[in-house]
């Protein structure tokens, strides 16, 4: 057993919160200047470019990269003999999301109620937290604030096996098509196929925490995300969906085994502010 | 570089907007998103005023972070447009001339900017931090319960947009996809 003290949880937690929303992360930065060197449309490569220099305003003077500061969504690697410590894990984590929502002056976005009473909580909690427990005695935190528009736009499919490989990308292209400006392209394609439906949103998602650009190590399931790419780009929607060549920067699927019944597909869009970022305690 | 536009919108400036064009915007505008909205069409639902004299002006779909201080603004990019597109013919029939946002609006918007003449704007998603930089001024004016979905006024100086619809049915999302679209 291993101690983990639940203070520095939250001191890790805000940390990570606050640099994900000024800081956007080095795979992004380099996949949107590859970008901004092949795009074809004119307008396309000024709104790069104009992506491009936000977040360099965004780091030099800590103002967030998008006014969108998100939902805080937290995923954590828990190991099994690792002992959480004067206070309780969750608890900890929502008092990081406080603090650096807080210091930060990011935008507190949550509501208490989706009907009618839709009061802000005014600190940004709750986090919304995923958790998994693996061997060994350390904790990692990856956090992930995600925007309301990108979110509105994610597509849970239900297929069936007869639909085969060519359905599964017909339903993504498709996905992508119909969210055309709405999710800030160029956007980040997440995939999960198989699974559960409650299961397969949440590989969706975090296929997003892919290296950018990082193709599956499944042979077939990286000739996919290539095929889906070279489609989803020939769709003309472009940067900001102006028009031109980059639509998406990249597509990740991940897998999971499934019923002999199923083929799960979920669709989970994530604007070009790819903000996440991770630590191990 | 775009053209330099002075606000509230005449009619003159509106008619010379075309899908494409590419402008910088001076002067006053209003900010609102859901819940602002959502008030203002219950405000006119019973016969109220709204906080804003409407004409002529323009509607930023906006809900920025907090200022640190010294600052005008916070990061203040757009939201996405479509959430408000079953407020938005009720206040161009008002006199509403233009509407700053993301993302597509419905074909009801469409025809609403046709007959009322009126433009959409679109301003970079994403860009919140660059976009604060061409505000000077930003303070709420009505709504401040709704926290960082209050109904404010900014004063802004060569703030870069893009014009989405025009009055004459142009439409650059879907101008712009067909252009590039392979089939």
């Amino acid at each position: 057993m291993r101690d983990i003290k639940a203070q520095e949880v939250i001191m890790t937690v805000s940390r990570l919160f606050y640099d994900a929303n000024f800081f956007l992360p080095d795979d992004v930065l380099a996949s949107l200047q590859r970008a901004r060197e092949i795009e074809e449309s004119p307008i396309g490569r000024e709104v790069i470019d104009r992506i491009l220099e936000n977040a360099k305003i965004a780091a030099k003077e800590e103002i967030a990269l998008c006014q969108d500061t998100g939902t805080a969504l937290v995923f954590l690697e828990l190991g099994q003999d690792a002992h959480i410590v004067g206070g309780d894990l969750y608890e900890a984590i929502n008092e990081g999301v406080r603090q650096a929502y807080r210091e930060g002056y990011l935008r507190m976005s949550m509501v208490r109620q989706p009907f009618s009473a839709r009061v802000n909580t005014k600190d940004n909690t709750p986090a919304i937290i995923h958790t998994d427990v693996v061997p060994g005695d350390r904790l990692k935190i990856t956090v992930m604030p995600k925007g309301g528009g990108a979110e509105n736009t994610i597509r849970l499919g239900m297929l069936t096996p007869a639909v085969g490989r060519q359905g599964v990308i017909d339903f993504v292209v498709k996905a992508v098509d119909e969210a055309g400006s709405n999710p800030c392209p160029p956007v980040i394609v997440g995939v999960g196929v198989g699974g559960t439906a409650e299961e397969t949103m949440l590989l969706a998602k975090r296929a997003l925490l892919r290296k950018l650009g990082e193709p599956s190590p499944d042979a077939e399931v990286a000739q996919v995300e290539e095929e889906i790419l070279q489609r989803v780009n020939n769709l003309g929607i472009g940067p900001q969906g102006f028009g031109g060549r980059f639509t998406a920067l990249a597509v990740h699927i991940e897998t999971l085994p499934c019923h002999i019944a199923s083929m799960p597909v979920a669709v989970n869009l994530q604007c070009h502010s790819s903000r996440h970022k991770e630590a191990i305690i | 570089m775009g053209k330099r536009i002075t606000l509230p919108l005449t009619e003159d400036v509106i008619q010379d907007l075309k899908a494409g064009d590419e402008v910088l915007l001076n002067g006053t505008i209003y900010v609102a998103r859901d819940s602002a909205h959502k008030r203002m069409i219950e405000a006119l639902d019973k016969g109220q005023e709204l906080p804003f004299d409407v004409q002529g002006q323009a509607i930023y779909y906006m809900g920025p972070t907090p200022a640190r201080p010294g600052q005008a603004s916070g990061s203040a990019g757009p939201t996405t447009s479509g959430r408000m597109d079953s407020y938005a013919p009720r206040l161009m029939a008002k006199g509403l001339k233009g509407m700053i946002g993301k993302g597509s609006r419905s074909q009801a918007v469409k025809d609403g900017m046709k007959k009322y003449k009126a433009v959409y704007f679109a301003a970079i998603g994403g860009a919140g931090a660059l976009i604060s930089k061409s505000i000077n001024k930003s303070e709420v004016v009505a709504y401040d319960d709704l926290g960082a979905e209050a109904f404010r006024r900014l004063e802004v100086e060569d703030f870069p947009a893009t014009v989405i619809n025009d009055i004459y049915g142009g439409d650059l999302y879907e101008e712009g996809k067909a252009k590039y679209r392979i089939e």
